[in-house]
């Protein structure tokens, strides 16, 4: 069957669609929002978190270089001041004080000497062939001149080996001397090279020209890579900062950085981004899975869940759609019994005359006097009569059958003003004796509905009825049928002058089961079955109603193109 | 006095029925059995004929386009408050036949009827209206 009241799976589709869109809607949105304010609040803090460590840990470590150097400067200015030049002259003395040195600081110092106002090395204490080295040419020496006490940066020297050099200068003009010591390199690369974190996080010292201080295992990075840096001393009150850039490989790289020895060297811990922030890229990912894990979850679910439902509905609207055929196949049967009991009458009215008529032959017939003219004439005519009333009794019968034709309830292209005329073929008589004035008002080229032809008889039966059964009650009155065309739907209205339907059960009248008859004359049906026909027909049906002036059913029903349904 | 026997002539019968065939071809065949009929074809010529004469008996059709029978049965009780009323009607609702029996009918017959229980009928009516 055929009908459009929704069996169709199209619009459940529909239905379901829709549901499942709601669903992730409603589900997603605040997920996705607090997803997102937890991610960048955790992230922001994370971040914020390491990068505090670090710039802890290279302030702790630019101290602690700064506290070496400066402790190494006072230790050879300690030597010079408590000896004095005589003393210190001496190399077997000036040997001596090494050793102490390097008692008190292991290896830290390689060598002591000490140089007069011309550069040359006058005594020597260390592993080193230097004695009577000349210094007039080193960049240290000229420095020291100027400056009284100089750390200078690293660099190879006269042994070719990795050192730098802590020299303090003494007395004027030619009485000028100065107290050298050489710091060995591996001591202070330690300070240095014990930074490490994670995979890639590595510390180096670089001077102004971007010379490496310390051993560093990254290949020698142009001078100019480190200026950048040297640019944030404009801001001495932020001892350590904090950069984020490539690094030579081009992978994004977190720079904290210090500025050491009076702001000649530059304390560099670097590591590679993705190793710094190992642990927020990793929670960062469980919750991505997460989010993912739960986002293909709610799918599911919201897929399952309105599946189910829609399914659910679909099962309710089957059961509904049987319940209302089967009520209406009971309201059938109901009005065929009295339908029946309204065609007896106007059937016996002319079996009556018939019935008779044979009779009045008949008693022609006893007397024996069919001879004559006037009886003969007589015969004539009550055969005639008898033909004439069969006649009628066939006209009824071919009305009742117009309304048995066709008792299925498949749709048709089907023309109201056509099945009002039925009706009243039908009712006219029962109209007649209730003394009921019938008035219809049918617009003409009314648009075809499609509908079943007996459900809409049977609405047209049911209100056209109730209207004769109420102002038979009151003795008669007034009925009239209209149809009209409105805003591309049929509206057929029918209204009565009865006596109308109190207020209190109005909202009740299309209640299944709901009568006004005594008990066991109406099944208070008829009008319940009108509702579910009409509805299922996608049309509306309204009552308006007075009480001692009348009621008013309206009905309204779409027009649906003959095409749509006509696919039988 | 007449008697209730069939052969006699004086049964003077009432019919109102809006079925004019109907009353016509009864009318000539209760005239043969000896019953005098007049014929009302609306419940208000009826009642107009029984405000004139006098009837033994009437013959009323309860579905009448005019007036309802039951109205007309009112009104001829009110007229003539012995005169007994046999119900005919193509209905044969048991409930009309309750009514009209409450409103004062003599009897009630479904139509169509069979003639020999009408005319039984009549008699009874007559016989225990006019005779008593």
């Amino acid at each position: 069957m055929t009908r459009k009241n929704g069996k169709l799976p199209a619009p459940y589709e529909a239905l379901a669609r829709k549901m499942i869109l709601t669903i992730l809607i409603v589900s997603f949105i605040p997920v996705f929002l607090v997803s997102l304010t937890i991610y960048f609040q955790f992230h922001g803090l994370y971040r914020q978190k390491v990068e505090d460590h670090l710039v802890e840990m290279v302030r702790k470590h630019k101290q602690q270089i700064d506290a070496f150097l400066a402790a190494r400067a006072a230790d050879v200015q300690f030597l010079a001041d408590s000896f004095g030049r005589a003393q210190l002259s001496d190399e077997t003395f000036l040997q001596g004080q090494l050793a102490a040195l390097q008692r008190a600081y292991g290896t830290t110092f390689v060598d002591l000497g000490v140089v007069d106002a011309q550069g040359h090395q006058v005594s020597y204490a260390g592993p080193f062939k230097l004695n009577r080295a000349d210094y007039s040419r080193a960049a240290w020496f000229k420095q020291v001149l100027a400056q009284r006490t100089v750390i200078t940066d690293v660099f190879l020297g006269l042994r070719g080996l990795p050192h730098f050099i802590v020299a303090t200068r003494y007395g004027q003009d030619d009485d000028t001397w100065i107290l050298r010591a050489t710091i060995d390199f591996e001591s202070f690369n330690k300070l240095v090279s014990n930074i490490r974190i994670g995979t890639t996080g590595i510390a180096f010292i670089v001077n102004r020209a971007g010379e490496f201080q310390t051993t560093a295992s990254l290949p020698a990075a142009g001078k100019g890579c480190f200026a950048g840096f040297y640019a944030c001393d404009a801001d001495p009150s932020k001892k350590i900062h904090v950069f984020l850039r490539p690094d030579e490989n081009g992978q994004e790289s977190i720079f904290v950085t210090g500025l050491l020895k009076d702001r000649n060297w530059l304390l560099v811990y670097r590591q590679q981004a993705a190793d710094a922030f190992s642990e927020l890229h990793r929670a960062e990912r469980m919750s991505l899975v997460f989010f993912v894990l739960g986002g293909v979850c709610l799918l599911v679910m919201a897929f399952v869940l309105s599946r189910r439902m829609v399914t659910r509905v679909a099962q309710a609207d089957r059961e509904k759609e049987l319940m209302s055929r089967q009520v209406i196949e009971a309201g059938k049967l109901a009005g065929i019994g009295e339908l029946a009991a309204g065609v007896a009458h106007e059937i016996n009215n002319p079996v009556a005359v018939m019935i008779e008529e044979a009779g009045w032959i008949q008693d022609l017939m006893s007397d024996g006097s069919l001879d004559t003219p006037e009886n003969q004439a007589e015969v004539r005519r009550a055969l005639k009569q008898i033909h004439t009333q069969g006649q009628r009794c066939k006209e009824i019968t071919r009305n009742l059958l117009s309304f048995a034709r066709g008792s299925d309830s498949r749709n048709r292209p089907l023309d109201v003003n056509r099945v009002i005329g039925d009706v009243f073929n039908l009712l006219g008589q029962r109209a007649k004796y209730a003394q009921v004035a019938v008035e219809t008002r049918l617009a003409p080229n009314l648009p075809l509905l499609t509908a079943s032809e007996t459900e809409m008889h049977q609405v047209m039966l049911n209100l056209v009825s109730n209207a004769l059964q109420a102002m038979d009650k009151e003795g008669g009155g007034r009925l009239t049928v209209s149809t009209a065309l409105a805003d591309g739907k049929v509206v057929i209205e029918v209204t009565d002058t009865g006596p109308g339907i109190p207020e209190a059960i109005l909202p009740r009248i299309f209640d299944p089961f709901f009568t006004t008859k005594p008990v066991g004359q109406g099944t208070g049906l008829g009008l319940s079955i009108c509702y579910g026909i009409i509805h299922n027909m996608g049309g509306q049906i309204e009552v308006e109603s007075r009480v001692g002036q009348g009621t008013s059913f309206r009905v309204i029903l779409p027009v649906q193109t003959v095409d749509e349904t006509d696919g039988k | 006095m007449p008697s209730s026997k069939p052969s006699e002539p004086f049964i003077r019968l009432l019919l109102i029925d809006d079925e004019t065939v109907f009353v016509e071809v009864l009318a000539k065949r209760l005239s043969r059995r000896g019953i005098e009929v007049e014929k009302a074809y609306s419940g208000g010529q009826g009642i107009q004929l029984l405000r004139k004469q006098d009837f033994d008996v009437a013959l009323l059709d309860l579905k009448m386009v005019d007036m309802d029978g039951m109205e007309v049965l009112r009104v001829l009780k009110l007229v003539a408050p012995d005169l007994p009323v046999i119900l005919i009607s193509g209905h044969g609702a048991d409930d009309a036949a309750r009514q009209g029996q409450a409103a004062g009918a003599f009897d009630f017959l479904a139509k169509p009827c069979d003639l020999d229980l009408l005319i039984e009928k009549i008699h009874a009516a007559v016989g225990r209206g006019g005779g008593g």
